[in-house]
Order: structure tokens, then sequence, then C-alpha cells
């Protein structure tokens, strides 16, 4: 063997692992169902690795439901039915983007929720504030009133 | 309120947080429940490892079982399997199901670790543990007589799994079936 093929082999290895540790490819009919599974995989939460959608990662559950994905789709099943599929096996808990109802819609409205509630309680807050400050003001009695003119006259004098 | 009292909403509302997030921490976030509990077990039509004839979801029916999902490449497998031998021992009806597995290392397991399946459903596309939801093995499912998933555990099953929650369900399943 030459030096130039010698290297060639080298150069063609090192390219190798990389090729091996990448995530398998799909070929798909139709440009649009490519589009879908990418945004698909990444709804999709891995049920092994918690904290990754099925596009990001590599356990050996993710590639089966990327594997299914693929197949439904070339199948010609909608969006909602393949979510739909998802769900009756793995629990709501396989979507990143929960549906709107059951259980989950304390997910959809507690941030609303608690929004009003801040603004409830500022709200009531600003007001006995104001209350106080003019109740204060009122409960001044004239002879107070007399006394506060008389020490300010005092201050005024001094300086 | 009490102004006085006013001055312990901050005490309180930490109080409140801090035993919420303490109950956190004790909480297992990969404890899921199955989607399948008080379902029917998924139909499927597969072949039995070191047997021809075609397994379906109708020969789990007749008995209160144990459907133990293993494979021959999971390590805690092995950890259950000496316990599993004895459950079996103990008259539990299991069933195994081979869970993306070869044939033949997983008849050799058998053979070296002894079998304690009344017999094993070869699952190795894994499409039925798709359509069981599962997501690694082990896992282990009760199911009922009429082939109704009652219970689902991930993880090894121990004395401490089988006597804590799997063992209760089973016997007042078993007694509900002996009475009809």
């Amino acid at each position: 063997m030459n030096r130039t093929s010698l290297l060639l082999v080298i150069a063609v290895a090192m390219f190798a692992a990389p090729a091996l540790a990448l995530i398998e490819t799909y070929d798909f009919s139709d440009p649009e169902l490519e589009v879908r599974y990418q945004s698909l995989t990444q709804e999709l939460r891995c049920p092994k690795c918690q904290n990754q959608n099925i596009a990001d990662s590599n356990a050996p559950i993710s590639q089966d439901l990327r594997k299914l994905l693929h197949q439904q789709l070339e199948a010609g099943e909608s969006d909602d039915e393949i979510l739909d599929h998802m769900v009756a096996r793995y629990g709501e808990f396989v979507r990143y983007r929960p549906s709107f109802g059951g259980v989950s819609i304390i997910l959809w409205l507690a941030p609303a929720l608690l929004l009003l509630a801040a603004f409830g309680v500022l709200l009531l807050t600003l007001r006995s504030k104001s209350r106080a400050t003019t109740a204060g003001v009122a409960s001044l009695s004239a002879e107070e009133q007399a006394r506060l003119a008389s020490l300010l006259n005092k201050v005024e004098r001094d300086s | 309120m009490a102004p006085r009292l006013k001055l312990f909403l901050p005490l309180i509302l930490f109080a409140m947080l801090a035993i919420t997030l303490f109950r956190g921490l004790s909480l297992d976030p990969s404890e899921m429940p199955s989607a399948l509990i008080d379902r029917p077990f998924p139909a499927f039509n597969l072949t039995g490892l070191g047997q021809s004839r075609p397994l379906s979801q109708a020969d789990l029916e007749g008995q209160v079982s144990l459907v133990n999902v293993w494979a021959t490449w999971c390590v805690a497998c092995r950890v259950e399997h000496p316990y599993l031998n004895q459950l079996s021992q103990q008259g539990v009806p299991l069933f195994g199901l081979n869970y993306k597995d070869n044939d033949a290392d997983a008849q050799r397991w058998l053979d070296e670790l002894g079998n304690p399946y009344r017999f094993n459903i070869a699952d190795r596309d894994g499409t039925l543990g798709l359509d069981l939801g599962v997501y690694g093995a082990p896992e282990t499912y009760l199911v009922d007589a009429t082939g109704v998933i009652r219970y689902r555990h991930v993880g090894v099953v121990d004395e401490g799994v089988w006597s804590a929650l799997l063992e209760p369900l089973y016997q007042t399943l078993t007694e509900e079936n002996d009475t009809q």
C-alpha cells in the first residue's frame, strides 16, 4: 500500500465514527412530511430521558418512537391521530405541548389566574394605602392643626 | 387581620414553600403511571420463545398474572431474576415479554438462570413494547383474569416491591376472581 492510499484510508476512518454516531435518517415521499416529522419530534418527549424530546434523545425508545412516527407519517395519518396514538400509550406526559382539557387545563390556566390574583393583591394594597393616607390627613383635629402650623412657623423663623 | 399577625405572613409563606419543596425532594419524577391502567392488554400476535405456536392477548387471560418485560441486555433484569424464580415457585403466574432481544441469547439466559415464566412472548422488534408503553426494561404489569392491566411497576421487582405494591393488589384481584 502506498503512502497516498494509506492516508486516504486514515482520512476515511476519521469520518466513519461520527457517521455511525449520527441519528438515523429517514427518506420521505413528500417534503411536507419531513417538515411535520421535524416538528413532531420536537414536540414529543422521550419517556425514558425525561427532559429531552425525541429529536434530541438517542435512547433506544426515542429511536423506536421516531421509527414509528416515520411509518405513521408515510401511512398518511394526521398530526392529531399520531399524537392521540402516542398519548394512548405513554400518557399526556409524552407531549411537551399538553392538550387543553382534562388535568392539564390547570397548566394552561394557572399563569393567567396567578396574574389576576397578583393584580388583585396589588389593587387591594394600593387602595388600603391611599385610604390610610387620606384618613391620616382628615384625622388631625383643629388643635393639632394649630400645633402643626406653629411648629412650621417655628421652623421657618429658625432657618 | 390584626396588624401583628400580618407581620407573620412572610414567615407563613416561607414555611408553605419550604414544605412543598421539601416534599419535592422525596418524589421520584421518573415514576409514571402507565397510560394503560384499567385498559385491556394490547392486542398482539407474536410467536413464543422456543415454540412455534402464535401467542395472543387471549393467552394471558384466565388468572391474575404478572407480565414481566425483560431482555438479556438489561442488567437490572438479571438482578430481579432470582426473585422472579422464587415468585413462580410460590405459584404466582408469570409471563415473560422478551423485549427487543435475540432468541438464542434469551434461551441461554433461561437455561442458565432458570425459567420462571409460563411462556415468553418474543417481541423482537419491540412493537408490543410500544403498544404497552414500555420505556425501559424491566417493567412488570399486573394483569387481571379478564386481561385488563391493573398496575405497572417500572424497575426491579424484589421482596419489598412485591409485598408493598404488587402482592396486596394481586391478592384482592385473585379473591375477586375466585368468588366469581
